[in-house]
């Protein structure tokens, strides 16, 4: 929440067309998207909890999951949050060259995690977990699937950006600029945190 | 619908007519009136869909509709009423005047808005489409599972998911902007106990929309992913729970119930003190209650399932919640009470409509209350008796409401005054229409008839009162008629407003009828609550009201700008086309099949252009 100056003394500068320094706006509408995101998350996560031993005639959580394998991928996706934190500081200090670098990693990251997203649910469907066999699998594959969407989302949106930076494009005040992906980003990460956490470590 | 204005035109399109200036406007105030008139069509499609079920339940055994058809109109007459009427109602007035009442030129994010606006009529009309395409949603608009989940061959319970997921996109989108727009643009000295609380209402719904819409968000995926993916979310025999479906639902529903009335108690604030020609009395207590209704709002949903079989504890916690939530809408009854208590009172048209929505809502609201007690609850749950006292709530209250701000604000949107005469007798008609309506259905419901049933036999001693709701819903329906001539007629031929026809006291009367595109020509400096008023009003020793002199009213200080600085955001395609888009990839998913998923991969791919089209492209182009 910003504060206005007291109305006796307003500092009058020049402005334009009331529109005001777009850059905290933008930055307020995306932390109400990511409390509005926080609660999408939520209820996933509470129907997860909710069909967390509901494994009708499919396969338990135990005999399908791959702590080790999902424990790296995970560790892979909480390093993208390094590289991003990168990113952006290489911008701050203008230095385009290497926060293009570190925004290719950041992207390259995430596409990792989600070959090994995508790698993992072959191999549960190969052992009999689907959507269709119990609420156990289908609550699971769309919380995971979520999230994976949101990761893929993001990658785009990195991909974009390194495309833009090439021809000097990526500017700060811009709707699709560094800080804001930066924060959507963060926020996938943390999500994964909790997910991998309820999900995988508390049902083995 | 053109929008004139009188101000010589500063900005480059400032004017400009045809489909196509309306197709890329990012201006709050066209896109408010976009909102409004599409709400008023959809409004008259909601009103002959509810005549048709009067007309089917007028007498025992009638055989108008068939069961399938009044499921379809009495589902989708719910559906058009809440998603499709209330909502842009409110998103019409909050869309033209909260920036204006903030003293902003517009919204944090004007493209936004367009896009809010684009897939909100998008969304209504994939749903309305479904009539032509083999039958509407006709599960309810609650869509319990398992009744909507099963039957997929059909795909009408699609196009209610896919159009309630469309209508939520549209809804987190201008929520964001609204809660940007009064965290960030307010204009200098308004801090934000100095917002009108029709602002304040209008930041309330905002964050109750954010924290609401996911839960209903991932409940219709899960519905959708049952439909047409074979998930088993809610597939009892396999281990899956319909009760999920109903708590999902309701996290998002109850709240949804405030976001219908507060804007409607907002713009109650603002007229009740211009009509009384006094202060709203107790402020802070009015804005504080309207955000506790908000917060305890998220601590209620349960009530809707006290049949469910929750057990005790859970049933307890909700009574009592919801007999809490009773108090701060008290305080509000109180307030308004207060305000108009030894005001210099006119009743002029909007005054009489708040007066009404204040009577009709307190009856509302005490139905709701007996709704608590639980005992009491389990027998009047799923009667007439809710029916009553939701139409009590949400056509007595909001309904009012917002036609109270229709004849207060229709001044400022066309620079003429709505007819005198044919308000008033549009209020009375409505007000006995209304209450000839839905009065007796609290007697039907107590006496065991049932809601959502096409037809009731002879002898049950209902026909009487079911005749009476008929003649009354075509008593509101003549009024509703009155209403449209008395726009239509007055938009053109009304007696010239001037700026300031109530004597207000928001910002919004400070600028001409209709305002400039940039809304003020510099942006005003804001010294208390009721600035405006303050400028034109002083107070003699005894504390009565003493005008200012023309000379020493001071006019609003501005701050220097040079007219020809202003620049308002350029108009843009690219909102229409993600929109659009995104309609289209919806279409695809209700007939997910081939054609369906290249009709995703089409719309996606069309709503991704619009995006990426839209973030590089400049706000305002160099001059």
């Amino acid at each position: 929440m910003t504060t206005t100056p007291a109305a006796e003394n307003v500092p009058v500068e020049h402005h334009d067309a009331g529109h005001h320094d777009i850059h905290p706006i933008r930055k307020t509408a995306m932390w109400v998207f990511l409390g509005s995101e926080c609660v999408f998350f939520g209820a996933m996560i509470a129907t997860f909890l909710l069909y967390r031993s509901e494994f009708a005639d499919g396969p338990h959580a135990e005999e399908v999951f791959n702590i080790p394998f999902t424990s790296a991928s995970s560790f892979v996706l909480l390093m993208s949050s390094l590289t991003m934190v990168l990113a952006h500081h290489a911008f701050e200090h203008k230095d385009l060259r290497r926060a293009r670098i570190w925004l290719m990693a950041t992207a390259l990251l995430g596409a990792t995690f989600l070959a090994g997203q995508i790698f993992e649910f072959t191999e549960f469907v190969r052992e009999g977990l689907t959507v269709r066999v119990s609420p156990f699998g289908s609550s699971f594959f769309m919380l995971t699937g979520f999230h994976g969407a949101h990761v893929m989302i993001g990658v785009v949106l990195l991909a974009a950006m390194v495309v833009l930076s090439l021809s000097g494009r990526l500017y700060s005040d811009r709707g699709l600029n560094i800080e804001l992906v930066g924060l959507y980003w963060h926020f996938v990460d943390i999500v994964w945190i909790i997910i991998f956490t309820v999900v995988y470590l508390l049902q083995v | 619908m053109a929008m004139t204005t009188e101000a010589p035109a500063i900005d480059t399109y400032t004017g400009r007519r045809g489909i196509w200036a309306w197709i890329t406007t990012v201006d709050h105030k066209r896109i408010g009136l976009l909102y409004g008139v599409t709400a008023l069509v959809f409004f008259v499609v909601g009103g002959m869909e509810a005549l048709l079920i009067r007309l089917q339940l007028a007498g025992p055994n009638l055989e108008l509709l068939s069961a399938a058809q009044y499921n379809q109109l009495f589902t989708m007459h719910g559906l058009t009423m809440v998603f499709l009427v209330i909502m842009p109602i409110a998103a019409a007035f909050t869309n033209y005047f909260l920036p204006i009442l903030l003293g902003a030129r517009d919204v944090a994010f004007p493209r936004l808005n367009a896009f809010s606006y684009w897939l909100f009529l998008g969304a209504g009309l994939l749903i309305y489409s479904s009539f032509f395409l083999g039958g509407a949603p006709d599960g309810a608009w609650v869509g319990y599972a398992p009744l909507s989940t099963q039957l997929t061959e059909v795909v009408r319970m699609d196009f209610w998911i896919i159009g309630l997921q469309l209508l939520g996109i549209a809804s987190i989108a201008s929520s964001a902007n609204f809660i940007a727009t009064a965290f960030t643009m307010r204009a200098p000295g308004m801090t934000m106990m100095r917002m009108p609380v029709f602002a304040w209402m209008a930041l309330v719904v905002a964050f109750l929309l954010i924290f609401s819409l996911p839960a209903v968000s991932i409940g219709l995926f899960q519905m959708f992913l049952d439909r047409n993916l074979g998930s088993l979310f809610y597939e009892a025999q396999a281990g899956g729970d319909p009760l999920l479906w109903q708590h999902l639902f309701w996290i998002f529903g109850h709240p949804e119930v405030y976001v219908l009335v507060l804007p409607a108690m907002g713009i109650v604030s603002e007229i009740l003190p211009t009509f009384s020609r006094k202060p709203l009395f107790g402020y802070p207590f009015v804005v504080f209650s309207g955000a506790s209704i908000g917060l305890v709002g998220f601590g209620v949903w349960s009530h809707h399932m006290f049949t469910s079989g929750m057990g005790p504890i859970a049933e307890a916690g909700f009574g009592i919640a919801t007999m809490i939530i009773a108090v701060p809408t008290g305080v509000k009854i109180f307030n308004w009470m207060g305000t108009i208590w030894g005001g210099r009172v006119r009743l002029r048209t909007p005054m009489l409509f708040s007066i009404g929505f204040i009577a009709m809502f307190v009856i509302g609201g005490l139905s709701g209350v007996t709704h608590a007690i639980i005992p009491a609850d389990t027998q009047q749950h799923d009667t007439y008796y809710v029916v009553a006292h939701f139409h009590y709530v949400l056509f007595g209250g909001a309904v009012f409401g917002y036609v109270a701000g229709v004849y207060y604000w229709f001044p400022k949107w066309t620079g003429r005054m709505l007819d005198e005469g044919l308000g008033k007798l549009h209020f009375w008609l409505m007000l006995i229409g209304f209450n000839l309506t839905f009065a007796p259905m609290h007697i039907l419901g107590l006496n065991g008839m049932p809601r959502r049933t096409y037809r009731y036999g002879e002898g049950l001693g209902w026909d009487f009162w079911n005749l009476a709701a008929t003649v009354g819903a075509f008593t509101i329906a003549l009024s509703i008629l009155l209403f449209i001539i008395n726009i239509i007629k007055s938009r053109r031929g009304g007696e010239p407003a001037g700026d300031d026809p109530w004597d207000g006291r928001t910002l919004e009367w400070s600028i001409p009828s209709p305002p400039p595109v940039h809304n003020f020509d510099e942006v005003p400096v804001v010294r208390g609550l009721d600035d405006f008023w303050y400028r034109k009003y002083g107070e003699d020793d005894e504390g009565r009201l003493l005008a200012l002199e023309t000379a020493e009213a001071e006019a609003v200080p501005q701050r220097d700008e040079e007219p020809e600085d202003i620049h308002m955001p350029d108009p843009s395609y690219y909102p229409f086309v993600t929109s659009f888009g995104l309609v289209v990839a919806g279409f695809g998913l209700v007939y997910l099949g081939v054609g369906g998923w290249i009709a995703v991969g089409v719309g996606m791919m069309t709503a991704l252009w619009g995006f990426f089209g839209w973030s590089l492209e400049p706000v305002t182009r160099e001059h």
